[in-house]
């Protein structure tokens, strides 16, 4: 077997999900060559490209699209790429994270190569065997792929954590070559064009990869409440995240937002706020390590998956964590 | 210009669901089925866009057994124009749904071609993404918002993605999906 991932880069180096697609492609299979492929302009594809090389030891060769097409992550271009790298390779394995660029671009490129692919894929038992939540996360589906090549997948990065001495490892440098681009049909790319993201300014962690998030629901009443919650999230060196229900009244960006729509996330420490725990939103934490709920209503749904629950008032409980926790060092 | 949308009949979003005991699926029978949620996000967006003016039908279609028609009926009653409901049996997967959208797109030729971005069963995220590859369309992923230029023939579409709000600008026709849950789950949601 022999693995295309398609990989996410972001001021010189590989996002964490993408090094999750590298993990999840080594349970493919013993022998498996795994190819990097970055598309991007200018020098921070370059650097990306030499981060990629030793992000992971079991990446062999790292490829690189160089090209305008491909300067913002639009699907028509990336697919197309992907679609001319897979023609030219043959590779039995397609595979990218399930973040919001991989869920935009894999589908697209499948069928251009007119195959199903598996998205959301949370175990992978052999080359041709998955397994993936169906209903938010309330049942879970063994997927037995019997399509024709590529196989193509996307991968819950939370499903398959990259561990430090596999990342760190500098022993293993693969080749970084470039995809001879003279072919590249530029049709259909015009089509599409990048005007702007909009994103908040922050220090904290990325909600994604945190080790510690605290979320707030509707209980918290008001953007203004919210930022109670930064405050303990800085004290804890957390990221802040959010139900649906709080984002939809405004409190907070779309990007905050927790759940089957929203992010997944699986940190070590999880703690909610005034969070009821509709099943959309415990589809998307309910594989963290340690739960922690604060919540006025005892029969709220969050604390049948919660650790530790507190029936309380978030109002007293957050000022008053504020005022017992240490200053963060 | 017209606007083809597309309707699901999925396990009502508020049912319990049990997978079968032989495991080899989720019980469907004798359980309460409704409009996926995103596909009513996905109709309401299209009637929006023909009450501004911009639009001059919408058009539902539905894949799927004989009830289906039940779901489109729903639509009728949303403010869809008109309904196709192409019958199928059996297993369908997003490649097979996207290439019989594709179909009815030549036969129909909308402007815009709106979907909800997943289903809240299989929750593939997959058709909007395959019939726009399909089409060579441009695609406007987990749309929160959409703006449509009918003099340019062109939409300009903010995307929920992971930083933050992507916007982007598309060539009509093109392909969107909506990401925003229903005002129900909003209810439910703490």
């Amino acid at each position: 077997i022999s693995t295309l991932v398609l990989a996410e880069h972001e001021g010189g180096s590989v996002k964490a999900p993408s090094v999750s697609a590298v993990e999840a492609a080594k349970l493919l299979g013993e022998e498996n060559s795994i190819t990097m492929l970055l598309a991007g302009s200018g020098s921070s594809l370059q650097e990306a490209a030499e981060h990629a090389a030793s992000c992971h030891p079991s990446v062999s060769q790292v490829l690189v699209a160089d090209s305008d097409a491909f300067a913002y992550p639009l699907a028509e271009p990336w697919a197309k790429l992907v679609h001319l790298v897979q023609q030219r390779d043959d590779y039995s394995h397609v595979v990218a994270a399930s973040s919001s660029f991989g869920k935009n671009i894999l589908p697209r490129a499948a069928a251009l190569l007119d195959v199903s692919p598996i998205t959301d894929v949370t175990d992978i038992s052999g080359s041709h065997q998955f397994v993936r939540p169906i209903y938010a996360g309330n049942a879970l589906c063994t997927v037995r792929y019997s399509g024709t090549t590529p196989c193509m997948l996307t991968i819950r990065a939370t499903s398959f954590p990259v561990t430090p001495d596999s990342a760190d490892s500098k022993s293993n440098v693969a080749s970084i070559s470039q995809v001879d681009l003279s072919t590249f049909d530029k049709d259909s790319i015009g089509k599409s064009r990048y005007v702007k993201l909009t994103s908040e300014d922050t220090e904290r962690p990325d909600l994604g990869n945190a080790r510690i998030v605290v979320t707030g629901g509707r209980g918290l009443k008001s953007a203004d409440n919210f930022k109670m919650l930064e405050k303990l999230a800085e004290k804890l060196g957390a990221a802040v995240g959010a139900t649906r229900a709080a984002v939809d009244a405004s409190f907070v960006p779309n990007e905050l937002q927790v759940g089957q729509t929203g992010k997944i996330v699986a940190p070590e420490l999880y703690l909610a706020f005034g969070v009821s725990g509709a099943i959309q939103h415990i589809a998307g934490m309910r594989d963290s390590k340690i739960i922690v709920a604060v919540n006025k209503d005892a029969d709220a749904p969050i604390f049948q998956v919660a650790d530790y629950g507190l029936v309380g008032d978030l109002f007293e409980v957050i000022p008053e964590l504020l005022e017992k926790l240490p200053e963060k060092k | 210009m017209k606007i083809m949308v597309t309707l699901k009949r999925v396990v009502d979003y508020a049912v319990k669901i049990r997978v079968k005991s032989d495991k080899s699926g989720v019980e469907t029978h004798n359980v309460k089925m409704s409009m996926n949620p995103f596909c009513e996000i996905a109709l309401e967006e299209a009637v929006r866009i023909k009450e501004a003016g911009l639009a001059s039908e919408v058009v539902a279609v539905s894949v799927g057994p004989q009830q289906c028609v039940d779901t489109l009926r729903t639509g009728l009653a949303m403010g869809a124009d008109r309904g196709i409901h192409v019958e199928a049996t059996g297993a369908l997967y997003p490649l097979t749904i996207a290439k019989i959208l594709k179909k009815l797109v030549e036969l129909e030729n909308p402007g815009l071609l709106i979907l909800g971005k997943q289903a809240i069963d299989d929750d593939c995220n997959q058709t909007g993404q395959m019939v726009a590859g399909l089409l060579g369309w441009p695609q406007g992923t987990f749309a929160s918002k959409v703006l449509l230029d009918k003099d340019k023939q062109e939409v300009t579409v903010d995307r929920e993605v992971d930083g933050g709000l992507e916007t982007l600008c598309l060539d009509l026709p093109a392909v969107i999906t909506h990401p925003r849950d229903d005002k129900r789950e909003k209810q439910a949601s703490g």
